[in-house]
């Protein structure tokens, strides 16, 4: 009945942020999110699986704290300078994960942390070219990103 | 009840005016480095600090200030913020492929070879950075 149990909530939820915690909006937008993921089914898209989704929170937690430290270190970028032997340069990374939304959430961890840009997805080669903005060993970088982002997302998502 | 701005305790105000700021002068600092950045690449990182915590901190300032002003809890400006950072990198991927396909067809500066193309590059042939 159901297709997208997490998709119907998050509907619900947002109707309830917008429109107020009533019980009559509660069933209004019962009945939209259950039409809408209804309609979504029928697109077919790619059933995500959350494998371990008590990491999100932990995932969550690391993905604020480097967005605090990487806005800090960007706005000194920019209003400073960058130090002397920093370059910024194109970075190809290597990737394991092939799950969609794993993927989806690594370009939004890495468009969201300033610094870093997600330019493009070879999933022939499973290669994702990155722009990074203040760089000093690009595979201290690769490293990083491997260790702290995909190790994680595979652990959820895989 | 709604109460006007200046009847929000001074706590609140202080908690109100820091993450107002802080959001305000990121997005500042970003469209500062969008302005004097000197290459493509390198200005489509600077409009991101407004994307993250820019819009993350005037987001908390307006419900901090609109739950305390209507006494209620006031939270849909997440959904500002939650919308905002998963559309950013569909638009910075556009940007950044077209301009990347660009520099490619004109060889211009030292744009990466497109990775794996069976007519640019050998398929095993690892790209340089």
């Amino acid at each position: 009945m159901l297709p997208y149990p997490l998709l119907t909530l998050s509907l619900i939820i947002m109707w309830m942020l917008l429109n107020g915690f009533t019980l009559g909006h509660f069933v209004l937008g019962a009945v939209v999110a259950v039409f809408a993921s209804w309609s979504m089914a029928s697109l077919r898209p790619d059933k995500p699986k959350l494998r371990k989704w008590h990491l999100l929170p932990k995932l969550f937690g690391i993905v604020l704290y480097d967005i605090v430290r990487s806005n800090l270190a960007v706005a000194s970028v920019i209003l400073k300078g960058r130090p002397e032997g920093h370059t910024s340069g194109f970075l190809a990374v290597p990737l394991e994960m092939e799950d969609r939304t794993a993927l989806a959430f690594l370009a939004i961890i890495l468009t969201s942390t300033p610094g870093s840009a997600w330019l493009e997805y070879d999933s022939g080669d499973r290669t994702v070219l990155l722009h990074v903005l203040d760089v000093i060993d690009e595979d201290q970088w690769i490293e990083m990103i491997k260790s702290r982002y995909e190790k994680l997302l595979m652990e959820i998502f895989e | 009840m709604m109460h006007s701005a200046a009847d929000i305790p001074l706590w609140a105000a202080v908690v109100v005016a820091f993450f107002l700021l802080v959001g305000a002068s990121l997005t500042l600092i970003g469209a500062i480095g969008f302005l004097r950045l000197p290459t493509f690449y390198e200005r489509i990182h600077a409009p991101t600090l407004g994307t993250s915590w820019g819009i993350g901190g005037i987001m908390l300032a307006s419900m901090i200030f609109f739950s305390i002003a209507s006494s209620r809890p006031v939270l849909h400006e997440i959904l500002i913020g939650i919308f905002v950072t998963v559309t950013t990198p569909v638009t910075f991927m556009l940007l950044a492929r077209a301009a990347l396909h660009r520099d490619r067809a004109e060889r211009n500066g030292n744009v990466p070879e497109k990775q794996g193309s069976s007519e640019e590059a050998e398929p095993d042939s690892v790209p340089s950075a």
